[in-house]
């Protein structure tokens, strides 16, 4: 299995759900192999073996560089524009080019390569090394696996070639794409490309949900029987909830997340506006950093709620937790999120919460009010009701308990047993 | 008649506040950040106030009083040094006692109540009279808006409250043609004289006299009185306004600030056209030559010379505005703790920590500046604000109860704040709760009054210009 993050040292949710994934797996007798750029030796080894990318020198193929050159040279990136030539000088540049990549693989890939795991700004050249290295990684242990699982576009690459390589079938699981990183128009092509090109390669597709699945089919033309939706879950073991002294007698509302387009922050600031104009004694907490933090501030400023409407910055650890613990109802209003997992965070914390129809979540989620993230009224309507009407929010708040705590990873995880063996032949 | 020079100097710190977080709200209700605002008062007590303050006392005693100048020092920042560094209150009265220094009158907080609320800026200008008079024995007579701000409106008020002179900026776009070397009048107070600053000539010692860039560096006594004497050609009265810090924190000790400042007296007096005076001196001297009409207000801050550097963008109106829609609960509870902390957060300085204007005056605004970008300043004062709002309406509902129960008067208020006088006066003592009910909109209502029309229309003024 290929990652690019493990618990504890987390930027998103790809990690956490890796985390609850391999445990659910190995409870379902599936051994897994964690392959990620970057491990820091604190993670959780007891139900998954870690290999760190950091520390594997590709050396034991130095033999046979030409071969698997020919087999995953194709990973390179940023190469380089090549304006107008005839077919001869074509042909000795690529032959040039060809005997320079395997100087520089001699150079570069014959060693250890410290992979920072991060998301920084060489990610696509820490991907292309990363495809490189886990490549030979999955060769070294040929035998010992049978299906070869990549998560999200930052490790499809190590996925195909180890595929290349090994001959093993390759799994795919889409967490999230392009389309729910920025609006249509403005996405990635680079990372679209390498998206599209995991998914053609690989031999079955996971979606988060149907959600996702849709969006592999229609916007990356993959073919529908190839791609199978298994809903996240989640794990909360070693949870303790937090019993938290509140400041505030009023009600607060959260909103907690990435503060970016596709989180549908400004929907949540206009449902806010209107919720306090019926009902004074509420505070909305905005909480999370993000390109649209400053354009939020000056649009509350501008309504005129900011004494009602805080901003808190990124909340670590847990911070969260207590914010939960502070939240008497939460809003997830995304544009386009390929699953969600903090309204199940939330709900566990029994917060009742409000959640878009467009995401993921809300396929397998009964107890969340779902609204259309650009409805602000109806929005506005549900948080009202769940703070004033206390049967709703007492319904939702023990239901929505009960609802995400059956949301178990080993019920997941047999389903992705499954997807393996149908195409293990 | 010999032409006049005037050398006033502004003092002032504000209380700067701490990280104040969402989840401090309701628990915590301490808000400043006192090692930030001892250290920072510390270091400029011993590069500035100490150093200046020995040497203009000296340069008094040497010319025998022929030199003179003029402070206004806030009311925020003398509660610091009375906390921090008591000598330099002491540096200051011994200033005092030559009789050659003017102590001017401000609002106590450094605050825009002039822009906001009448009876708030009359509290506050009364507050900051008892305290000067209280620690320099003097009674001042001459106004000085926070940072210059003036209009035709505020002149009224100023006038109103017994003030026959005020200082402000000699703005290009209110003068005109005009020289700023005069004494004017305001327009709807017609004896109320203004003193205007000379910009270019306050700016040379004040901004420009370290920059090694600047084509007059290095500046000396002569060759800035061959300045004063060219811009006053014609001219009455060459003002010269300033920071204090200039001397040793703006300009720091090395740059020669303070041998400048030492030879300048006598540089001017030897040459004979000028004399020193001290504002309530100049307006006794000089009469006015013209109205000046203000109606928008100025100031003396960034290029606009305008009041945008503290009411510019939206954070900026909205924090002002969510702090000022208070004044009528407060004036329903008399209790010190929350008028001390409503006066520091009033402070002009918090605003202009949220401005946005970084590219014309950035760099001024950056020096001042303890956050690193204005939205970081508007949440962490409005996560304040949002406690005190609390604390507020949590004194409002205690005072209701108090006056439901059989009343115990409780001392008065030393700075007797008219609006909360007037509740106690109009509930009898054995006041129940509907006498109580009575008296509460009465009393919210004189507020409301209170507050006229002019403190909105400069609100929505500066909205305007903000767009």
């Amino acid at each position: 299995m290929f990652g690019w993050e493990f618990p504890p040292h987390i930027a998103g949710g790809l990690g956490t759900a890796c985390y609850g994934m391999t445990k659910g797996l190995a409870a379902n007798g599936v051994e897994v192999l964690f392959v990620m750029p970057s491990a820091s030796g604190d993670e959780d080894q007891s139900a998954v073996r870690i290999i760190n990318a950091s520390d594997v020198p590709v050396d034991t193929v130095s033999t046979t560089v030409d071969e698997f050159l020919g087999k995953v040279q194709f990973v390179h990136i940023g190469s380089n524009m090549v304006p107008y030539v005839d077919p001869q000088d074509f042909t000795t540049m690529v032959e040039e080019e060809r005997r320079r990549q395997v100087k520089d693989f001699r150079i570069q890939y014959g060693q250890k390569y410290k992979f920072s795991g991060k998301y920084g700004s060489n990610l696509m050249e820490e991907v292309a090394r990363y495809a490189m290295v886990g490549a030979t990684i999955a060769l070294q242990h040929r035998d010992e696996i049978d299906v070869i699982h990549a998560h999200d576009w930052l490790t499809y690459l190590a996925g195909i070639g180890a595929k290349q390589l090994t001959g093993k079938p390759l799994v795919v699981h889409v967490h999230a794409t392009s389309f729910d990183r920025a609006s249509d128009d403005r996405i990635d092509t680079r990372v679209y490309d390498l998206e599209k090109k995991g998914m053609e390669a690989a031999d079955r597709v996971i979606a988060v949900s149907d959600l996702t699945r849709n969006i592999v089919i229609n916007k990356y033309g993959i073919s529908p029987d190839k791609v199978v939706t298994v809903h996240n879950a989640v794990d909360f073991s070693g949870r303790e909830n937090l019993n938290v002294e509140r400041g505030v007698r009023d009600k607060v509302v959260t909103f907690l997340g990435r503060v970016t387009y596709q989180k549908g922050p400004e929907y949540f600031i206009e449902a806010a506006a209107k919720v306090l104009k019926r009902c004074p004694h509420v505070r909305f907490v905005m909480a999370g950093n993000g390109d649209m933090l400053n354009r939020c501030i000056r649009h509350v400023a501008r309504l005129g709620i900011s004494d009602r409407f805080h901003f808190t910055g990124f909340l670590r650890g847990q911070e969260v937790q207590k914010m939960f613990a502070l939240s008497d109802v939460y809003v997830m209003p995304s544009i386009s999120e390929p699953f969600g997992i903090s309204p199940l965070e939330a709900m566990q914390t029994y917060v009742p919460s409000v959640i878009s129809k467009q995401s993921g979540c809300a396929e397998v989620l009964k107890y969340a009010l779902k609204v259309d993230f650009w409805d602000v009224d109806a929005m506005s309507d549900a948080i009202y009701g769940l703070l004033n009407y206390p049967a709703i929010a007492a319904l939702a708040s023990r239901c929505g308990h009960d609802e995400v705590n059956a949301l178990k990873w080993t019920n997941a995880a047999s389903k992705i047993r499954k997807v393996y063996e149908s195409v293990i032949k | 008649m010999k032409k006049s020079l005037c050398l006033y100097f502004q003092v002032h710190q504000p209380n700067r506040l701490r990280l104040y977080r969402f989840f401090d709200i309701g628990k915590d209700s301490h808000y400043y950040d006192d090692f930030a605002n001892r250290t920072i008062l510390r270091r400029v007590a011993q590069k500035c106030y100490l150093p200046m303050n020995e040497l203009l006392l000296e340069l008094i005693k040497k010319y025998d009083g022929k030199f003179k100048v003029a402070f206004s020092i806030s009311g925020s920042v003398l509660e610091q040094f009375e906390r921090y560094a008591p000598e330099v209150t002491d540096s200051f009265r011994r200033l005092a006692k030559t009789g050659n220094v003017e102590f001017l009158s401000e609002t106590y907080y450094h605050s825009l109540a002039s822009l906001a609320s009448p009876a708030e800026f009359k509290h506050q200008v009364l507050k900051h009279k008892a305290a000067i008079e209280h620690y320099f024995g003097v009674v001042p007579t001459t106004f000085r808006n926070t940072e210059l701000i003036y209009s035709d409106a505020i002149g009224e008020m100023v006038y109103d409250l017994g003030f026959r002179t005020m200082l402000t900026e000699g703005a290009k776009h209110v003068l005109g043609w005009k020289s700023p070397n005069y004494v004017y009048s305001g327009a709807l107070a017609p004896k109320l004289n203004l003193l205007l600053k000379n910009s270019s000539l306050s700016d040379d010692i004040a901004f420009r006299f370290s920059d090694r860039n600047w084509s007059d560096w290095p500046l000396t006594g002569d060759k800035y009185l061959g300045w004063v004497k060219k811009a006053a050609e014609n001219d009455e009265i060459v003002n010269l306004f300033m920071d204090y810090e200039t001397f040793g924190e703006h300009q720091s000790a090395q740059s020669g600030i303070f041998d400048f400042m030492r030879y300048l007296p006598e540089v001017v007096l030897k040459d004979g056209e000028f004399e020193f005076v001290t504002p309530s001196e100049a307006t006794r001297k000089h009469k006015p030559v013209a109205v000046l009409d203000v109606p928008d207000a100025i100031s003396w801050a960034d290029e606009e010379r305008d009041v945008t550097a503290w009411l510019g963008n939206e954070l900026q109106n909205e924090a002002f505005n969510k702090l000022y829609s208070l004044s009528e609960k407060l004036a329903l509870v008399n209790n010190e703790d929350l008028w001390a902390d409503y006066g520091h957060l009033q402070e002009s300085d918090h605003f202009y920590y949220m401005c946005t204007k970084f590219f014309s005056d950035g760099a001024v605004h950056k020096y001042f500046n303890p956050y690193d970008t204005p939205y970081e300043a508007f949440i962490n004062y409005m996560n304040v604000l949002s406690d005190f709002i609390l604390r507020v309406d949590d004194a409002n509902s205690v005072s209701d109860a108090n006056f439901a129960a059989p009343k115990k008067e409780t001392a008065a208020r030393k700075t007797g704040r008219p609006a909360a006088k007037t509740v106690k006066k109009s509930a009898p003592k054995s006041a129940g709760k509907v006498a109580e009910k009575a008296a509460k909109p009465a009393a919210a209502k004189t507020v409301k009054k209170a507050v006229p029309k002019t403190s909105s229309k400069a609100a929505v003024k500066t909205t305007k210009k903000a767009k």
